[in-house]
């Protein structure tokens, strides 16, 4: 089939074929196969892997649920169950979404941390992490969208939480909040419309994650050093030495994941969800996925709710600049003995916020909240720009390959 | 570098091990109270039902609790799970009336239930549930296990935890004093006794036994697919173990000549 005079780079005719015509045979070689890791990365940076594995199976696993799901105030619960009870491996589908996207969000965090520690967002990797951040925002929204699916207690009270959010903005707020319900309370337009979202978000997700990767192409991967590589001597090819240290990895990871899902899957859930929507009972306390309980005790930290609001948003928004708040050139805070003290804070705070998110807003647990937050803000508007300017960085290893030999990857 | 790797994905499991340890002690919940553990067949790793007790705890909700308690998620066929046969199932099924229709005179007609018709509700809707409780709603008991914290202890121990109030706790008029209840009151009088069931396989029917067995029955009906997924999931995880260590193998093989 193919003409004599066509060029033939690989042994196989098909691949030929498909070569001249497109050449995405070369691009998944170069890109995949031939694509030069720095030796000395550590198994952090399979968490990128894992992310996309994730978003995979969660989008695979979520449009076998949408088939049988039905998106009204009056049948959403019991077609939920229904799945789970009378559709075969309807409950694995379940489970494997629902754990699916709480692994999601503790897999990107990881990820999101090793890129802050690491200093991966600096120099040239602006985009790249700009990129995430807009990943990380679409996942916030698309996993608030599926929450509110079921239609348990939480869906229904969660949903009535954030969306009245929206109404704290001035002048267009009331406007913007029954606009985006379709309603003016929380009600079956609003779970169509939600359904409808949440069906496509993840695939817009997946878009922005093509870029988010080939970004990171562009440049090579960062490592654990934080130093350029330099020759051929400082990188393993993709395949297979990274493919194979990956696939262990998802290993690893399956373990633990099959752990929650078939021994525990309902742990990371809410028992309250479990009771139908019911507009009348409000549940004694709310509480967010505690996946974004950090942001939600930054909103309730704060008496006023716009400034909650605001700070909120900000609390994300601030990501997108960070590359421009970091003042220091050295990446890998392995070679900033300050910084990396105050990056370990950050981790913790971080932690201690998700925990307060998910207790009542009051005493102990909001007092801790408000030191968070200050913590939280400051890290990134003046520890961050300050340090970098008067911090004395460590030496820095001549080449990645010394790194490697010398075995500190971490 | 073998050594610095182990220590590595011990490191890896132990940061996602602490995302998730806290979150499975937040699901615990903080109640005033510590409720106790009571010992189930059907926890643990390889944990099973116990079907003779699911039957007997049937036996429990179709002569007690299905009084003012619907399960409206199962269906008379589900039993067939729990030991039943198909005969038994059309004849319990038989005992229940069901509306229908409408049929070709463009009648609603009454009919005996079948097998493949939904456990019947005790009221008609929820108004009458309310009116018929004095104004509070018997919840609907399909996935009450799932439903609330500490699922099937929490429920044994409400069972059993009717008691005088203590001295100074004002009862609200037709509330009763459970010590497991959130605050307290609760408006089901205490459904189950010595002796309330009449067992046929001669097991003693204790309170402490009906509770247990009426349990089991609410964790089978909330979770009907707790043995298929045990079961895959030791095959599953057996899977991630043996792959994981063959890649493992694979990866320390081809990365010793890496230098
Ligand atoms: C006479 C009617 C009646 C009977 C019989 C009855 N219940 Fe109830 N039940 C109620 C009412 C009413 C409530 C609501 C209580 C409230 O809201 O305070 C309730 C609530 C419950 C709850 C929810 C408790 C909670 O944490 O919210 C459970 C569980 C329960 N019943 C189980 C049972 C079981 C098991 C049986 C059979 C052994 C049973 N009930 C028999 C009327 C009844
Ligand atoms: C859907 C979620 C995501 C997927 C599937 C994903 C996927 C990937 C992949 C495959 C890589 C290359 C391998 C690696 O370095 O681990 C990568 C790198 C990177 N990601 Fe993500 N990512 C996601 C979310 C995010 C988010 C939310 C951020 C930050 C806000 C982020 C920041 C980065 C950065 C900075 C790099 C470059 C790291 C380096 O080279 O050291 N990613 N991502």
């Amino acid at each position: 089939m193919q003409n004599s005079s066509e060029p033939k780079k690989y042994k196989n005719s098909f691949l030929n074929w498909i070569e001249y015509r497109l050449p995405i045979v070369s691009y998944i070689e170069k890109e995949y196969g031939d694509y030069p890791m720095p030796k000395n990365c550590n198994y952090f940076w399979s968490f990128g892997a894992l992310a996309s594995i994730i978003l995979v199976i969660l989008i695979v696993s979520g449009i076998f649920l949408a088939m049988n799901y039905t998106p009204h105030t009056d049948m959403a619960f019991n077609s939920v169950e229904r799945i789970m009870r009378d559709v075969s491996y309807g409950w694995l589908l379940r489970y494997l979404h629902s754990n699916g996207a709480a692994f999601f969000f503790i897999v990107v965090y990881i990820h999101m941390l090793r890129s802050m520690y690491y200093g991966s967002y600096k120099y040239p990797r602006e985009l790249n992490w700009i990129l995430g951040v807009f990943i990380f925002l679409l996942m916030m929204a698309t996993s608030f969208l599926g929450y509110v699916l079921p239609w348990g207690q939480m869906s229904y009270w969660g949903a009535t939480v954030i969306t009245n959010l929206f109404s704290a903005i001035p002048l267009i707020g009331e406007g913007l909040k029954t606009w985006i319900l379709g309603d003016y309370t929380v009600g079956n337009a609003t779970l169509n419309r939600f359904f409808a979202l949440h069906y496509v978000l993840p695939f817009v997700i997946l878009g922005v994650v093509g870029l988010h990767v080939a970004a990171v192409h562009v440049h090579g991967s960062n490592n654990p050093a934080g130093i350029d590589i330099k020759s051929k001597d400082d990188t393993v090819k993709f395949f297979p030495y990274m493919l194979v240290k990956d696939t262990f990895m998802v290993c690893v990871f399956g373990v633990v994941i099959s752990a929650i899902i078939f021994f525990g899957p309902n742990l990371m859930a809410e028992v309250d969800n479990y009771i139908p929507a019911d507009p009348l009972v409000t549940p004694s306390h709310i509480v967010a996925n505690w996946y974004l309980a950090p942001f939600y005790a930054i909103l309730r930290a704060i008496p006023d709710k716009l400034g909650g609001v605001i700070l909120m948003f900000g609390a994300i928004a601030i990501l997108f600049i960070l590359p421009w708040l970091d003042s220091s050139k050295t990446r890998s805070c392995n070679y900033r003995p300050i910084y990396k003290w105050f990056m370990m804070l950050f981790f913790v705070n971080f932690f201690v916020l998700g925990y307060v998110g998910m207790m009542p807003a009051e005493g102990i647990y909001l007092l801790i909240a408000r030191i968070g937050l200050v913590y939280y803000f400051a890290f990134f508007l003046i520890i961050t720009p300050l340090i970098g300017k008067y911090e004395k960085p460590g030496h820095l290893p001549a080449s990645i390959r010394d790194v490697y030999i010398d075995g500190k990857n971490y | 570098m073998e050594k610095i790797i182990k220590m590595k994905i011990l490191r890896a499991l132990i940061l996602t091990l602490s995302f998730i340890i806290p979150i499975s002690s937040f699901a615990a919940g903080n109640s005033d109270q510590k409720i106790p553990k009571h010992e189930w067949s059907f926890t643990g790793l390889t944990g099973t039902f116990d079907k003779s007790a699911i039957q007997r705890g049937y036996k429990v909700y179709r002569e007690v609790c299905s009084g003012c308690h619907s399960m409206n998620l199962l269906y008379y066929r589900d039993l067939i799970d729990i030991g039943f046969s198909e005969d038994q199932i059309k004849a319990i099924a038989s005992d229940y009336t069901v509306i229908d229709g409408p049929n070709d005179e463009g009648e609603m007609f009454e009919r005996s239930a079948k097998p493949a018709d939904r456990f019947v509700s005790p009221y008609a809707n929820d108004q009458e549930a309310r009116i018929s409780n004095n104004g509070s709603y018997p919840p609907d008991l399909s996935v009450i296990v799932k439903a609330r914290k500490n699922g099937a202890d929490y429920l044994y121990n409400l069972l059993l935890g009717y008691d005088e109030p203590p001295q100074g706790f004002e009862l609200s008029e037709g509330m009763y004093y459970n010590k497991w209840y959130e605050g307290h009151q609760i408006a089901m009088a205490q459904p189950l006794d010595d002796e309330y069931v009449d067992y046929d396989d001669g097991t003693e029917n204790t309170l402490p036994q009906l509770a247990e067995d009426v349990v089991t029955f609410l964790a089978w009906s909330a979770e009907p697919e707790l043995e298929v997924r045990k079961n895959m999931g030791i095959k599953v995880i057996l899977f991630f173990l043996i792959t994981g260590l063959l890649f493992y193998l694979m990866k320390v093989r081809l990365w010793k000549d890496v230098s």
